[in-house]
């Protein structure tokens, strides 16, 4: 299976009414592993994330995968910062990316079962999806991005309100998928999940990439001041 | 006082006796508004949730438009549903004037501008809710109108019965483009409108009785179909 990545983002901006709120950006994402996007609030992580997705409109510059944008498109998912469910049940919510590539039956059926397993909802499969609680909630938003087996998988804060265990759960979920090859880019403000997780990290700051690097050197020696008050917790200017 | 209680009376005899007359007169009420329902809900259905999840140029226009047609008075359509079918009119060739036909094509007129627009109002709020998923998993806009369709299902069924409502009540555009003829075009609503005329009140009323029953059956196995249906996936 050939790759979609590089992903190279070229000179991107997103301006919404005269606001600047992300770039000008300019980004290549290649190879396996798990990129971590850390940054204040409000610092761009998330338009950062879409635009890279391309759910979001560019102002200007562009984003281009390795193979035609329907192909790309197909081959990656992504998971909101808060989890939308289909007023539907657990299952269905599982079921309906699947529907929408026509998948055998028997393989639908063998995937939900495994997934339902892997993130402890068994039980809960015939309830309403928008009855579950919010820590279920993002650990079926996972599932169902992990259904179709993407090759890249975006993730917005997904451990953001899921308690220690809950965390472990989608940490070791998501190491299986790495180990699967899936290409993963994330957020969070967890900083130990950052440094377990990351194989290198991009730091942002008012809408720019203010400093990127490979894991080790990224949390063990930051370069800039700014990146190294945002890990001793300080406010940035 | 009296009317009504003779109302009353004669509508019990004729619901038990099952009368034959007005049994047919109910059996085509219930089949030309079912038809126009099932057609107008064929149309207005897809069409309110593309307008509510498509953008295009004239959509402020369309759905102004569809907000006006909803104001139609009923008899002005009948009076161009008339022309329409009427011998000397474009249609007229097919010879549909005066039968059940006509007046099926009268009542989807009449109630899919409203149809459409409650289902406009109902998607518009899902689609907020699903905008960025949708988009994310890279549907179809097909794909994106079956999903709002079925998971706002029971807002349709709503709206739906919105329509049946008014058709099954509508009594100016059926008669005249159905003409109320015996034993071919007459409905309840211009039976009762003939029986008044003539003064027999009593008839009317019963004929009344057995329109408001048939509108309230409906609406409560509609609603308790989707009860059914929900307790079981609950
Ligand atoms: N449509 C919009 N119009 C105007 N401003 C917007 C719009 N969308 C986002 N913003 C602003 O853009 C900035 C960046 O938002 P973004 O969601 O990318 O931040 P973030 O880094 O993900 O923050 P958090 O850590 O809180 O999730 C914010 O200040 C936000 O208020
Ligand atoms: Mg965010």
């Amino acid at each position: 299976m050939s790759t979609i990545l590089p992903l190279i983002l070229k000179d991107v901006a997103v301006r919404r009414r005269g606001k600047r709120l992300l770039g000008p950006v300019d980004l290549t994402l290649k190879s396996e592993g798990l990129t971590m996007i850390v940054g204040p609030n409000g610092s761009g992580k998330t338009t950062l994330l879409r635009v890279m997705h391309g759910v979001e409109r560019l102002s200007s510059g562009s984003a281009t995968w390795a193979v035609a944008e329907e192909e790309a498109r197909h081959r990656q998912s992504y998971v909101f910062q808060t989890p939308i469910m289909l007023r539907r049940t657990v299952a269905d919510n599982l079921r309906y990316p699947l529907q929408l590539i026509a998948t055998p039956r028997a393989e639908v059926e063998t995937r939900i079962a495994r997934w339902a397993k892997r993130i402890g909802l068994e039980e809960r499969m015939g309830l309403q999806a928008t009855r579950l609680s919010g820590g279920e909630k993002q650990k079926l938003a996972l599932a169902r991005a992990l259904i179709r087996k993407p090759d890249v998988l975006f993730l917005d804060e997904p451990c953001a309100n899921l308690d220690g265990a809950s965390t472990r759960d989608i940490e070791s979920i998501l190491q299986t998928a790495l180990s699967e090859k899936t290409r993963i880019i994330m957020t969070t403000h967890d900083l130990g999940q950052a440094k377990r997780l990351a194989r290198d990290a991009i730091f942002m700051l008012h809408g720019v990439v203010h400093e990127t690097g490979l894991a080790t050197g990224f949390f063990s020696a930051p370069q800039t001041a700014e990146l190294q008050a945002f890990f001793r917790g300080d406010i940035i200017a | 006082m009296n009317d009504i209680y003779e109302g009353l009376v004669a509508a019990f005899w004729l619901v038990v006796t099952l009368d034959s007359d007005l049994m047919q007169i109910s059996l085509r009420s219930l089949q030309v508004s079912l038809s126009a329902l099932l057609i107008a809900s064929a149309i207005a259905l897809p069409l309110g949730t593309f307008l509510a999840i498509r953008r295009f140029r004239f959509r402020r226009l369309v759905i102004s438009l569809l907000n006006a047609l909803m104001g139609l008075p009923p008899v002005v359509v009948g009076l161009i549903v008339y022309i329409l079918l009427s011998r000397s009119g474009p249609f007229g060739v097919l010879g549909l004037l005066f039968t059940p036909t006509a007046m099926i094509i009268a009542q989807v007129i009449i109630i899919t501008p409203l149809i459409a627009s409650i289902t406009h109002q109902a998607m518009r709020e899902l689609w907020a809710e699903y905008h960025d998923l949708l988009i994310s998993l890279n549907t179809s806009p097909w794909q994106r109108i079956k999903t709002l369709i079925w998971d706002g299902r029971r807002n349709l069924l709503t709206a739906s019965l919105a329509g049946f409502g008014r058709a099954i009540g509508e009594v100016g555009a059926i008669m005249i483009v159905g003409g109320n003829i015996d034993n071919a075009t007459r409905v309840l609503t211009t039976a009762i409108a003939l029986e008044t005329g003539k003064g027999d009140f009593a008839l009317a009323l019963a004929l009344g009785f057995v329109l408001i029953a048939l509108a309230i059956g409906i609406n409560i196995c509609i609603h308790w179909l989707s009860r059914t249906e929900r307790e079981g996936r609950w």
